[in-house]
């Protein structure tokens, strides 16, 4: 049961990105940040979403934009509700081309087809494989090991498990696929705790994988060449280079100075960088500000528990997160490639999931069979993700167009299949998958967040929303959660989301340097000496089209508008 | 790894396995809980579906 609630959160996020973020933002500096970021904002955004899903699922109301005219007096809600089915179901349209990755990385795995000796082999595979080079190679190839058929068959599965419903459909598949992925991650696991150490390179072991990610002190050693003044930085945590630095720290040897730097915990929680990270996993890790929750809780009873549900759905992607992403990918890596290997190659979410890991399993004994483990466990993640974020589109569709289930799988099929079909010919570079998730899948997210625990703190009000919430609980909340609901979380959020604009998007640093619009704005501006990209600009205009066509749609719905009416009668 | 790596993953790794299962033990020995979990059952046809 909490496995099936828990699918929908449990995701990529949870095995690539969240090891990526530790280890590139100050290991255990930045869990204490994860952990704030997850009681001030997981928590209550997700407890609000609960609550408000349930709430207007009580008036007949299923959608975003239903749900937030029945919570918020004001003719704009409807519109602004519309967010809440855009992020989805955009997301749905790259987050399914990243699944048939998945699949067919499985799949190669198992046919052993997989065999590289370093990482320019694996990114080569990768770029083929997914068609990289140039728009519309994907469409080109069909063999396996071609992204298309693996696309195509994902893609087919995600809707048939759809119009089967939520009951017979997504929970049905979670109840499988989310146990199934936890015995999965169980046994890479045990086999990657398990790892020998190379004797010729001692420094590359699970241990130093391990202090790599979790160290809440980082060691970093500066290489400056006196000649040029040219110099470089990398971390290091091997006890034995430890001591070598150490032992160089200020002194000059053939021409290249060595000054070894510490970087405690209170320094690197002063760093904005790093809580961005932090409050930016917990929203992609929770679902919270997808419109995926708030749908969902829609269909639960009056007296179904909205608190013990949040909490322990939230509770199981935690414990996916970071008792077992936390322990997988970053590990495995140092122990074949080293801390310098893994930091060479690249800590984002592709880096790690695509490139270094299949190396790492080409390389590890047995490691097509573990390698075919892994990726179907990341397919069977990412499914039971893709098939929630359709849910939110359905619903929409079936409450704005008064469409039966099977009209509207049709015609959320032909919108999603048209958007990622876009996204996937323009493939050069993901520049179309890449542009859609900095916007929707971060920047609209962020933006949805904040309206919604707002909406519940001010517009709904946090005392109705918090007795709301308590209905047929088995627990209570903390009454200290009522201040945190209204004041600290938008609070927390509007801080985030303006060092986010001002760094991410802007690309002001804080630590001194020159500010660059982020290459994001620059695609669609021009600028930095690049013109504008056409792939970033479609993409931008398919975002705009589909807003466009669901505002037209939410303004004709007479029920909205009786709503609004209701409120205007009872003053 | 050093000794503030081993605490930090102890308590991290502790702390979401202490919550999950505190959670799973809360919905099993709450009487009726499991039913209000969510609104309808694996047998029951779901409600948006005609």
């Amino acid at each position: 049961m909490i496995l099936a609630v828990a699918g929908s959160a449990v995701g990529l996020g949870n095995f690539l990105r969240f090891p990526g973020q530790v280890a590139q933002n100050g290991g255990g500096a930045f869990m204490i940040a994860y952990f704030i970021s997850f009681l001030l904002i997981g928590l209550p955004i997700c407890w609000a979403e609960w609550t408000m899903g349930r709430h207007g699922g009580q008036r007949g109301f299923n959608s975003s934009p239903g749900i937030f005219n029945v919570l918020w007096r004001s003719p704009a809600a409807k519109y602004v509700g519309i967010i809440g089915v855009i992020i989805p179901v955009v997301i749905y349209m790259y987050y399914v081309y990243i699944e048939a990755w998945c699949l067919g990385y499985a799949v190669n795995f198992a046919l052993g087809h997989m065999d590289f000796s370093t990482i320019q082999e694996s990114n080569a595979w990768w770029a083929s494989f997914i068609g990289i080079e140039e728009n519309g190679q994907a469409f080109k190839g069909l063999g396996i090991s071609h992204v298309g058929i693996y696309l195509f068959f994902v893609f087919i599965l995600n809707f048939v498990l759809i119009f089967r419903g939520i009951s017979g459909g997504i929970e049905f598949f979670c109840k499988i696929a989310v146990p199934t992925l936890v015995v999965i991650a169980f046994i890479v696991l045990i086999r990657v705790m398990t790892l020998s150490t190379d004797v010729t390179a001692p420094e590359e072991n699970v241990n130093n994988g391990l202090g790599f990610l979790w160290n809440p002190v980082k060691t970093f050693v500066v290489e400056t060449d006196v000649a040029t003044g040219n110099s470089t930085r990398r971390e290091i945590v091997d006890k034995g280079f430890k001591q070598k630095y150490g032992a160089l720290d200020g002194q000059t040897v053939d021409g290249v100075k060595y000054e070894v730097d510490k970087v405690g915990v209170i320094k690197q929680l002063q760093s904005p960088k790093l809580w961005l990270a932090a409050a930016g996993q917990i929203f992609f890790s929770l679902s919270v500000g997808f419109g995926v929750i708030i749908t969902y809780s829609s269909y639960m009873r009056k007296d179904d528990d909205v608190v013990l549900s949040g909490l322990a759905a939230t509770s199981a992607n935690e414990f996916c997160e970071v008792a077992l992403g936390g322990l997988i990918t970053i590990p495995a890596a140092v122990a074949f490639i080293g801390v310098a290997g893994l930091a060479g190659a690249g800590l984002g979410t592709f880096d790690l999931g695509f490139k270094v890991l299949p190396l790492v399993f080409s390389e590890m004994p047995f490691g097509n069979a573990f390698g075919a483990l892994w990726f179907f466990l990341l397919f069977l993640a990412a499914m039971t993700s893709s098939i929630s974020m359709l849910q939110p589109g359905i619903s929409f569709i079936e409450e704005v167009m008064k469409a039966d289930r099977k009209r509207s799988c049709a015609i959320l099929g032909i919108i999603t299949a048209l958007g990622c079909g876009f996204v996937v010919y323009f493939s050069a570079g993901i520049k179309a998958l890449d542009t859609l998730d900095f916007w929707v899948g971060t920047f609209l997210i962020f933006i949805l967040a904040t309206i919604q625990i707002i909406i519940f703190g001010w517009a709904f009000g946090v005392d109705r929303g918090m007795n709301e919430a308590h209905e047929g609980a088995a627990i209570r909340i903390p009454g200290f959660y009522k201040f945190i609901m209204k004041y600290v979380s938008p609070l927390f959020l509007i801080v985030i989301f303006i060092f986010y604009i001002l760094m991410n998007v802007l690309g002001i640093s804080f630590s001194g340097g020159e500010a660059h619009l982020d290459y994001h704005v620059t695609d669609l501006i021009g600028g930095d000496g690049s013109s504008p990209n056409m792939a970033a600009w479609l993409s931008i205009g398919l975002v705009g089209i589909l807003f466009a066509f669901f505002a037209i749609l939410v303004s004709g719905v007479k029920r909205y508008q009786k709503v609004q009416q209701n409120w205007e009668e009872r003053v | 790894m050093t000794a503030g790596g081993w605490l930090f993953m102890s308590v991290s790794v502790g702390g979401v396995c202490a919550l999950f299962s505190w959670c799973m033990w809360k919905v099993m020995t709450t009487p009726g809980e499991s039913e209000h979990m969510h609104g309808f059952s694996a047998d029951e046809e779901t409600p948006d579906k005609d």
